[in-house]
């Protein structure tokens, strides 16, 4: 079965191909991609995908998700997560490893690989726990872990506050070429926090997060980084300090990355007013100008990339006081059209460097074979329509749990289709006739 | 338009006034145990009116008090007013208590002011005096004192001004629009 | 005349007029207190409900002594007794309790925000009684009740509150309740007791007590409480007291006629000298008193209807 998708703006960030053109599927794999296909190549039955006004991308890929299976199923599922990834534009997730238990020896991962690949439409890359059941006392099984087909080492959700076991991390995460994805947050300066420590913080009596707290290990890690050799990538970045620190670290030639989130440069800590527990996040809402500092990181490319963090809870998680709330938001099913209405739509980006922080960029940092269109490379893309302005509407999300401070929001952009290793797991091939050349 | 009508003069409240006086020492022999207490708000200043009298006839202080009866009402709930000063300066516990207020109308006041006046105390006896009667009672209650019985309307409206100035005092009957008209 | 809001969550969204209403309300209603049976019918049948997460018994006997003044009926629920203690979430708490029919619920909790959350689920009026850090309206009223029974306005004054800002929802409530009105605030205390940003608020911000007070008409000294110097935020009571600590010297800096004032309990020798808590400036009992009538004025403002004639 071959699939041509014929006429849309291809944009593969990886080959610097932005451009009207062709791209054949063919056995899982693209066969094809280019302004026209070669007439020799349309010989034989060909499914035509009229991709006219939509655009053409190598697969989305979220770098950071909480997917909460096992344990916590009732949140979200690997299937249930899978499927919201997928109508995002999402063909591949990564998911945390904070769940119950925690993903941190070979049976665990071995679990969620088997059931991802029973449940889930889109592909699905698990992480390693740093410590043995994130409890930051001894190191897990990583190299066992990468074995089982763990594709990165993190500390996300349970953030390490030692130095000297972040050290030994990084050795060892090095020792087996694996990425340590960390979460920067000094917990001694966050206790009992649950916003951006400022004047919203003061005014609702809330106990505030300093954005010291983030940068602290920002640095430290950097710097550890350096030292060890390890590749580090930050997730969810959100202050104005800390982006220049790694801007800091890549000019000098440290190997380190990072990530933002929608959340990070859509909204301002004055969103939590009213106990907004939907606002609820860590790191948290910052101020207007971290707001400006991620957009000018996204633009000078320090931010490599854009993940979602999607972390659902159920309704009476966040219907409660705000300091009881769970962190997290959702953001499968939104991050797309906010990355396209608050960046490539104001000029912050273009819509290629959007693409590539979306999924060239991910697959880079992780190591993945994903995340290009080039011939032979696993078929999986992601067809979505610049210009479609559509409201965020929680209740026909595909993910179990509706926690989006987005809800009512009018945005643009949104998937139309998504194929994973050539298969359709969401949306319609537009243009049903099948045609033979 | 509201059509208004006077129905007392200045003068012609003087001489209520000074009646009501002379009828309430003639009733108690005297000024000697009275307390005078007007309901707020518009029955403190014909209140005012009676002490003074008082006083000047019989040349003695008559102890003076106001009452707000707002928090004593059967309506609470439909509607709320501010609140205006209770001050009872002393006990009135076995005086006579003048109650003053000045109109009567359904009498569901002067039964507010009397379960007021109860919490203060434990009067010898409590007489009314009013400037206007103007029918309607829906309580088993009837002034002592009277300055004039005006038969009216549901739909029309008593209004007593009493002014600063003596001079100015008048009484009306203002004649209410449709939808205005109340009870 | 009626409140133009239905639940009184904290002063911030309170309109000046509103918070004049309840304080003109609130002088009539002391004269209640004063007479030999106080009590008045207003509020029969009417049914107020105190849901206290935290205890304070001072707040919970000055709503309860305000609602019984008023004769409504009282029931109180405290978390200590309840399924709270098994874990039971606000909301449900607040569900059944609606289902007690009650005309107002007055709640005290630990957690900031808590009245607002709890007056999205029920159809009772709320009375924030102190949330967390956040607010604490009827403390802010009673205070600017107090203030204006001596000073006769509120306008124009320079108040200063002292101690632990970071963690008071009084001082939060006196600083939108006192601004709103006209008057001028101060903030005297330690940067590790002032809240990030503090400077954005219609504040002046002082470290020097002395400084602070100079020439106030008022000044509000907060209740410094142990387990700050346990997180670390200031060295012990001992110093506390050496430098912010409300003496009769220090107290020398401010206006001949300064109110002093304190929301309770006080711990003498600490953020207050005894001579100072005792001394001829303090109103501190008053407040006390005003507090019964502040919440009196608020229940009666809340249940009441509208502005209709008053037929004799
Ligand atoms: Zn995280």
């Amino acid at each position: 079965m071959r699939l041509l998708i014929s006429g849309g703006r291809i944009i593969d960030p990886a080959s610097s191909f932005d451009g009207v053109g062709d791209v054949l599927v063919e056995d899982g794999v693209i066969a094809f991609c280019g302004e026209r296909l070669p007439e020799e190549m349309k010989s034989g039955e060909v499914r035509l995908y009229d991709a006219s006004g939509l655009v053409v991308t190598p697969g989305l890929i979220d770098m950071h998700v909480h997917l909460r299976e096992p344990g916590q199923e009732y949140k979200e599922t690997l299937e249930t997560g899978g499927m919201a990834a997928a109508a995002g534009g999402f063909t591949s997730v990564v998911p945390m490893p904070n769940t119950v238990p925690a993903v941190d020896n070979r049976a665990t991962v071995e679990y969620v690989v088997r059931r991802a690949k029973e449940t889930s439409p889109v592909r699905v890359w698990p992480t390693v726990a740093a410590t043995k059941g994130n409890a930051n006392e001894e190191m897990s099984e990583i190299a066992d872990c990468k074995a089982a087909g763990a594709i990165a080492v993190t500390d996300d959700a349970f953030p390490l506050q030692s130095a000297e076991m972040t050290r030994r991390v990084m050795e060892y995460c090095r020792t087996f070429d694996l990425p340590l994805l960390t979460h920067c947050e000094d917990k001694s300066m966050t206790k009992g926090a649950v916003m951006n420590e400022g004047l919203s913080a003061t005014v609702l009596g809330l106990k505030g997060m300093p954005k010291a707290a983030e940068d602290l290990q920002v640095s430290r890690n950097i710097e550890l980084a350096q030292m060890t050799g390890c590749r580090l990538h930050i997730l969810h970045i959100s202050s104005r300090r800390s982006i220049q620190m790694v801007r800091e670290a890549k000019a000098r030639g440290v190997r380190v990355s990072c990530e933002t989130c929608p959340q990070y440069f859509s909204l301002d800590d004055a969103i939590c007013l009213g106990y907004n527990t939907l606002a609820k996040c860590s790191p948290p809402i910052r101020t207007r100008d971290d707001i400006e500092a991620v957009k000018e990181g996204l633009a000078d490319a320090t931010i490599d990339a854009i993940a979602t963090d999607h972390a659902p809870h159920a309704a009476h998680e966040k219907e409660c006081e705000f300091q009881t709330a769970a962190f997290g938001m959702i953001g499968l099913e939104t991050a797309l059209g906010l990355t396209v209405s608050k960046l490539v739509d104001t000029g912050v980006i273009s819509l290629s460097e959007a693409v590539r922080k979306m999924s060239t960029a991910p697959a880079e940092i992780l190591g993945l074979p994903l995340g290009r269109l080039s011939v032979q490379s696993p078929a999986d893309i992601t067809v979505f329509d610049p210009s479609e302005e559509w409201t965020v509407d929680p209740e026909l999300f595909q993910s179990k749990s509706r926690n989006t401070p987005f809800a009512g929001w009018r945005l643009r952009g949104r998937a139309v289709t998504t194929i994973v290793a050539g298969r359709v797991v969401y949306g319609e091939v537009r243009s049903a006739e099948k045609t033979t050349a | 338009m509201d059509e208004v009508i006077q129905v007392m003069s200045a003068d012609d409240i003087r001489r209520a006034v000074t009646r009501i006086a002379h009828e309430i020492i003639e009733r108690n022999n005297g000024a000697a145990d009275l307390f005078i207490v007007g309901i707020q708000k518009k029955g403190v200043p014909f209140a005012r009116r009676i002490q003074q009298t008082l006083q000047a006839i019989e040349n003695l202080p008559v102890p003076f008090g106001t009452l707000d009866i707002t928090l004593y009402r059967d309506d609470f709930g439909s509607h709320t007013s501010a609140l205006d000063p209770t001050d009872i300066p002393e006990s009135i516990t076995g005086k006579t208590v003048i109650l003053v207020d000045e109109v009567i109308f359904t009498g569901r006041t002067v039964r507010s002011a009397l379960n007021a006046l109860m919490d203060f105390g434990r009067p010898s006896t409590i007489q009314l005096a009013v400037l206007v009667d103007r029918g309607h009672r829906e309580l088993p209650i009837r002034p002592d004192f009277v300055g004039k019985n005006i038969p009216t309307s549901r739909r029309e409206d008593v209004e007593v001004d009493l002014a600063s100035d003596p001079q100015n005092d008048r009484v009306t009957i203002r004649k209410l629009a449709e939808q205005e008209a109340t009870q | 005349m009626t409140l133009s809001q239905k639940h009184v969550l904290g002063l911030q969204d309170m309109s000046a007029q509103d918070m004049l209403c309840v304080l003109d309300q609130a002088q009539e209603m002391k004269e209640i207190l004063s007479r030999p049976i106080k009590k008045v019918p207003t509020l029969r049948g009417k049914s107020v409900v105190t849901v206290f997460f935290e205890n304070s018994t001072r707040t919970r006997i000055s709503f309860e002594t305000a609602a019984k003044t008023l004769s409504a009926d009282v029931t109180g629920f405290s978390a200590s007794t309840s399924s709270v203690q098994k874990g039971e979430s606000l909301k449900d708490t607040i569900l059944t309790l609606s289902a007690m029919a009650a005309d107002v619920f007055v709640i005290r909790h630990q957690a900031s925000g808590a009245a607002e959350f709890v007056s999205r689920y029920t159809d009772a009026h709320v009375i924030n009684a102190g949330d967390g850090q956040h607010e604490h309206p009827t403390q802010g009223l009673l205070d600017m009740l107090t203030i204006r029974q001596h000073k006769g306005r509120i306008e124009g004054l320079t108040v200063a509150i002292v101690g632990d800002i970071t963690h008071s929802r009084v001082a939060r409530s006196n600083i939108w309740g006192l601004t709103r009105l006209g008057a001028k605030v101060r903030l005297v205390g330690p940067e590790t007791l002032l809240p990030a940003e503090v400077r954005q608020l219609p504040v002046e911000v002082f470290h020097d007590l002395r400084e602070g007070i100079r020439d106030c008409d008022v000044v509000n000294v907060l209740r410094i409480q142990l387990e700050r110097q346990e997180a670390g935020l200031f060295p012990s009571l001992r110093e506390y007291a050496q430098r912010f600590g409300l003496n009769s010297n220090a107290l020398r800096e401010a206006r001949p006629d300064v109110l002093v004032m304190h929301p309770g309990p006080m711990n003498r020798g600490v953020e207050i000298a005894a001579d100072v808590a005792d001394g001829e400036f303090s109103v501190v009992e008053e407040q006390v008193s005003n507090g019964v009538a502040v919440r009196m004025a608020l229940l009666y403002l809340l249940l009441g209807g509208s502005d209709d004639a008053v037929a004799h």
